[in-house]
């Protein structure tokens, strides 16, 4: 085996075991590998020590017969995730110099599975972006490439993510997902990233972005890799309050391909105006391989999509200008210098104006303006309604008898950087607009590559699940990764 | 609804976030531009809905009222930047 940092988690785990492969060296292989892909842009903080100490210790579990799925398997791990003694800044000025002394709920663990850490990874800044290009580190570079050399975004804002797992930096990485920040990038870049129920992972020691809507997720090259990752994430939390208490099954068990017997639902709301038609057959394709596999195809409806973005636009923001109040100079972070006639107000507004970059000042300004008194009622209270409309479409449809939902994961492939440079915020937030509703009702959803765009760029599926049923997910996404048998890598440019 | 540059100007402040005087016009136009496109949800027939409240339909959890955590002054100031004798330090905040 040459490059051992292409192998998928499931086959270094069985590589590890039979002793085929040495943890030590795959780990060194996956360190060198980011060592040599300065120019993706994905690595924030590269962390050699830990990952060789992490190593080591998998090396010796393994030897002892003690080796859980993850042992001695690289990841990357988003930067909005709290690891002790790293940087951990979420792509921001103001947390420059931070360093957590505590390690989040997520990622102890991974490391208690005996995963090692290659370092920390790219994203939009406190991950209010789809195109990376928010983060205070620069944007993050797709390993894939269209025609001609534009280098194009690997989405966000887990665009750091996308980008080491598809250039074979890191076996899989950690995503969060508030809006689409999973699935998004991992179409955009051929890899598998799910977004899980809204409580099945613990949200602890992650910065905050808006509580109601963020989940963390795996970013992996396969299906069964992101159920493999996904159990070792997943469990209750007493330190996060909304953490559910309940079992996690074994997704990859449940990882069959056969789909007799199951109805998947296609939400006609989601053919959507100016959809390019390489989508609409991609979409029609992703149908007829789930009736293949077995599945029923059924129409359904869900009346209220079309509110969902303008929703998630009112509801996002306010939770983010309440959670991003702690960002003050005070207590971590980055200070703004006064003048010796100013106070505390002129210390924050400044640390905060100077810290912020635009679209997270912007974000923050129209939460307050949603939640400030006289507008409330109009704005945030309307859209808390209109949320509760927007669930209630898929419970019914879930009622009806649907297990599983199918529509394409974004409205195009990935664009190039700086394409969007002079566009509208709000046409930067469209490529949202197949995934936010999944959020607002709190259900778990899986991007999988399901084909090449004309210009040869990966293009995803979406599959959204009932709620706790990631397993049923995972396998209609499988039936999908088997069907199409998608298998292009990006060639190595950088 | 369309902002102003009195209303930005508030915001901005509510917000503490410091925006130059000769920035406010921008900054208006561009809060309005996004909120013309949250006016859509007037659309909604929303007479009778509840607000979501709970994304789950889950009670939060209780726990006894007791310390689980800290004694860690020194390495939560770690991150300060500026301590002193144990405290975060700020500029005077009363007059």
């Amino acid at each position: 085996m040459t490059d051992l940092a292409s192998l998928t988690i499931a086959e270094a785990r069985d590589g590890l075991r039979s002793g085929a492969i040495g943890a030590v060296e795959l780990t060194d292989a996956c360190l060198a590998a980011a060592e040599g892909a300065a120019a993706l842009n994905a690595v924030t903080a590269r962390t050699p020590d830990l990952a060789r100490a992490q190593a080591a210790a998998a090396a010796a579990r393994l030897k002892a017969g003690d080796a859980p799925d993850l042992c001695g398997i690289p990841l990357g791990i988003k930067d909005l995730f709290c690891v002790d003694g790293v940087p951990a800044q979420a792509a921001s000025r103001i947390l420059e110099g931070f360093r957590p002394p505590y390690e989040s709920t997520v990622t102890a663990r991974l490391w208690d599975a005996g995963a090692t850490c290659i370092g920390k990874l790219n994203m939009d800044e406190f991950a209010m972006g789809s195109s990376n290009e928010t983060s205070v580190y620069g944007p993050a570079i797709s390993p894939w490439r269209a025609a001609g050399d534009a280098a194009l975004t690997p989405g966000g804002s887990s665009g750091g993510s996308a980008a080491a797992v598809a250039a074979d930096l890191c076996l899989g990485a950690t995503g969060t997902d508030t809006g689409g920040s999973i699935r998004q990038p991992a179409a955009f870049t051929g890899i598998v990233g799910v977004k899980p129920t809204y409580g099945r992972v613990s949200r602890w020691g992650i910065v905050a972005f808006a509580s109601s809507l963020d989940q963390a997720g795996p970013m992996t090259k396969s299906v069964r890799d992101a159920a493999i990752m996904l159990k070792a994430m997943a469990g209750h939390d007493p330190k996060d309050s909304t953490s559910a208490p309940h079992a996690v099954p074994d997704f990859e068990a449940a990882l069959t391909g056969d789909l007799r017997g199951r109805k998947i639902g296609i939400p006609r709301e989601y053919r959507v105006d100016g959809m390019p038609a390489e989508i609409e057959a991609l979409w029609q394709r992703g149908a007829e391989m789930l009736k293949a596999a077995g599945a029923e195809i059924v129409d359904i409806s869900l009346p209220h999509t079309r509110y969902a973005l303008p929703a998630y636009y009112v509801i996002a923001p306010a939770e983010a200008s309440s959670n991003l109040a702690r960002y003050d100079g005070v207590r971590y972070g980055r200070r703004a210098k006064i003048g010796p006639n100013e106070g505390i107000t002129a210390l924050y507004e400044r640390t905060r104006a100077e810290g912020f970059g635009p679209e997270v000042r912007r974000r923050i300004m129209i939460g307050t303006y949603v939640l400030s008194a006289g507008y409330y009622d109009a704005y945030y209270l309307r859209a808390q309604k209109v949320r509760t409309l927007i669930k209630r479409d898929f419970e019914q449809a879930f009622d009806a008898g649907v297990d599983a939902i199918l529509t394409p994961a974004t409205p195009s492939a990935a664009f190039g950087i700086g394409a969007m440079a002079n566009a509208d915020p709000v046409e930067m937030y469209l490529n949202d607009v197949f995934t936010v509703t999944v959020n607002l009702a709190g259900l778990p959803g899986a991007a999988v590559p399901a084909g090449l765009s004309a210009q040869g760029l990966p293009l995803g599926l979406q599959v959204i699940g009932r709620p706790w049923g990631e397993a049923e997910m995972l396998d209609v996404a499988f039936a999908i990764e088997q069907a199409s048998g998608f298998a292009a890598k990006p060639a190595k440019w950088w | 609804m369309s902002i102003d540059k009195d209303t930005a100007r508030r915001v901005a402040h509510l917000a503490r976030i410091e925006v130059a005087e000769a920035d406010l016009d921008h900054l208006a136009g561009e809060l309005s531009a996004i909120l013309g496109f949250m006016e859509e949800l007037r659309a909604v027939d929303i007479d009778g809905v509840e607000p979501m409240t709970s994304v789950t339909p889950m009670r939060l959890p209780w726990r006894e009222d007791v310390v689980t955590d800290g004694g860690d002054a020194a390495r939560v100031l770690a991150n300060a930047p500026a301590a002193r004798d144990g405290f975060f330090t700020v500029p005077k905040v009363v007059e």
